[in-house]
């Protein structure tokens, strides 16, 4: 390409660029209204008493005061906060695991593909929201799991239980894996968008690689360490950072339910940001950690 | 020779138990995803008596939709569903506008401040919502526009403060969907562009007329997600909407309620509480599954064209 017509191309290439502004225009404006401008608020309303009055509200500049009070007076917090952080690094791996194991699955060609597809997406749409929500908290959900319809399903702790106290296995032992196989459904229930985007990774993974390492003699377990796997990668940043966004407003998210309880009834507003100001600040070093495990060793097919 | 038939003999065993594993595993998850919604089903449909009678789980010895115009009655569902559905509709076609139009402009246009903005949206996203709650809602209540307005107005309790968000791409996990969108676009040739360009295209006449109809089967899944999580959403709309609660979400849960109390009282065996509960449910799933079942099929077919990936 000669110089004159370079120079032209850009000048053409930069105005058109400009109209990007006018595309992305609507997201600065509600950006800086509807979360810039909250988000700082909330720094400051953490560092300060909020009281209602008639015309609006007034704030007091405290410091640190909610910080302390969300760690030391408030008994219940810390305990919670460690609770939720700890369910979130197993629940996290497990979801990527599993979803990762179900892509692989829905991946081959198989008579009925079509229909596992479909079921397997199906929580997409139901695992989210209220119903969930009322079956966890709803007394007689756990009354009917307990005896009635659920039972002999399966699924069921009660039963497995105790057959596993039948079997004389120490109290410990039968405690986790009643745990364990009880989360199995909730897990299952989370990994819908996360199967989708391994499955789309999977798709997208063209097929002369596996070729040319078949000629090369490689194993399935080969394939799957030097191909599968290295590509996979930037679906795995994108899934933990989705299980983890995913999980803010999860109906099992003990910890947010205290911090609401806190702000709305308790310990009053100020406290109640400053809780959620420390639980971002552990995300986002978890965040941190996962991009700089996986953010080197991302591979990119371009 | 015959070491070779063995051979093939063993891959095609090999390959039989693989795919024997493979269905096991398949009908075992399925089974798990599906039992909730297949136990609601025929519970539904029962009286009492066959939800007090223990022999009695998945076929009704006589089938009623009694527990179905308890909960429609209940649930004041014409007046609430209508109410929902015009909210949801509102919403997730303004979001997938707005959504669609800002992926564009940060995948077409390599303007100054495009990678800091982009980083800008995932950051929207990873900031827990109930952190920017408060102040988000008490700017609502008190709006102004940075002070641009005389006298502040109360937008809580009117549809406002979800049309403005997802006006500009801020409502709920629209991050999400601009992610979504700038990476469909990114992948489209760009010699599509340039075919426009030479033809006297603005960026307008491109956008509309070559790159929309290439995005179709992403739109309608950001469309099926913003539905889905509009629908769902309990957080947003209590925030938001104040006392009027005439929606579907909150009219679920007092049927729920409304049992929790009655059945303090012993007005109600836990049992009938549970049969008319599930009806309720099964009526609030139903509109999603409708649309799933339109939808499917782009989740389906077309994974690896929705451009959902790292």
């Amino acid at each position: 390409m000669g110089t004159k017509g370079r120079k032209s191309r850009l000048t053409l290439r930069q105005k058109r660029n400009s109209a990007g502004y006018v595309f992305v225009l609507p997201f600065i404006i509600g950006f800086a209204l509807f979360f810039l401008w909250p988000f700082a608020q909330s720094i400051i309303f953490s560092l300060s008493e909020l009281e209602i009055t008639r015309e609006g509200y007034d704030l007091h500049f405290v410091g640190f005061t909610n910080y302390y009070r969300a760690l030391f007076v408030n008994a219940n917090f810390l305990p919670t906060f460690l609770g939720q952080i700890q369910s979130m690094l197993i629940s996290v791996p497990s979801i990527l695991i599993f979803s990762f194991f179900a892509a692989l699955l829905l991946n081959g060609e198989f008579k009925g593909r079509w229909l596992a597809r479909v079921i397997f997406f199906l929580p997409v749409v139901m695992g989210a929201g209220i119903v969930l929500q009322l079956e966890k908290f709803d007394y007689m959900y756990d009354i009917l799991r307990a005896g009635g319809f659920g039972r002999g399903a399966g699924i069921g702790g009660a039963d497995l239980k105790l057959l596993l106290y039948e079997l004389k296995l120490p109290v410990v032992l039968i405690e986790v894996i009643v745990t364990a196989l009880e989360g199995i459904p909730d897990i299952i229930r989370k990994s819908g968008i996360q199967i989708l985007v391994f499955l789309s990774g999977l798709q997208s993974i063209p097929a002369y690689l596996y070729e040319a390492c078949e000629m090369e003699g490689a194993t399935g377990w080969e394939k799957f360490w030097l191909i599968t796997f290295p590509l996979m990668t930037p679906m795995i940043i994108t899934n933990v950072v989705y299980s983890i966004v995913d999980s803010f407003t999860a109906v099992d998210n003990e910890l947010v339910r205290f911090i609401h309880k806190t702000a709305f009834g308790g310990m009053g507003y100020g406290v109640g940001v400053a809780m959620s100001w420390m639980y971002f600040a552990a995300i986002g070093s978890m965040l941190a950690v996962v991009m700089a495990i996986f953010g080197r060793r991302t591979y990119y097919l371009d | 020779m015959r070491s070779l038939r063995a051979k093939a003999r063993l891959t095609r065993y090999k390959a039989i138990l693989v795919s024997l594993v493979r269905y096991a595993l398949i009908i075992a998850i399925s089974f798990v995803i599906l039992y909730p919604l297949m136990a609601k089903i025929p519970s539904s449909l029962m009286n009492e008596a066959d939800a007090i009678d223990r022999m009695v789980r998945w076929i009704p010895s006589q089938i009623t939709l009694d527990n179905f115009r308890t909960a429609f009655r209940m649930m004041n569902y014409p007046v609430t569903f209508q109410n929902s559905l015009k909210l949801t509709l509102t919403v997730s076609t303004l979001q997938l506008v707005s959504c669609t139009l800002v992926g564009y402009g940060l995948a077409r246009f390599q303007f100054r401040g495009n990678s800091l903005l982009f980083g800008l949206v995932l950051f929207t996203l990873i900031v827990p919502p109930q952190m920017v709650a408060l102040p988000l809602y008490l700017n609502l209540r008190y709006f102004d526009v940075f002070g641009l307005l005389k006298k502040p107005i109360n937008l809580l309790g009117t549809h406002w403060p979800f049309i403005l968000t997802s006006v500009t791409g801020t409502g709920f996990r629209n991050g999400f969907f601009i992610y979504i969108m700038r990476q469909v676009f990114r992948g489209m040739p760009a010699d599509l562009e340039d075919a426009a360009l030479v033809d006297g295209a603005g960026p307008f006449a491109t956008f509309f007329r070559i790159m929309l109809p290439g995005a179709g089967s992403a739109m309608l899944i950001v469309f099926l997600f913003s539905f889905v999580w509009q629908w769902n959403d309990i957080f947003l709309s209590t925030l938001y909407l104040g006392g009027s609660l005439e929606y579907l979400p909150f009219a679920l849960e007092r049927i729920t309620h409304i049992f929790y109390e009655s059945r303090r009282e012993f007005l109600v065996s836990y049992q009938y509480a549970s049969i008319v509960n599930n009806a309720g449910m099964l009526m609030f799933i139903a509109p999603l599954l409708v649309i799933y079942g339109v939808l499917q099929r782009y989740f389906v077919e077309s994974i690896e064209r929705t451009g959902i990936k790292g």
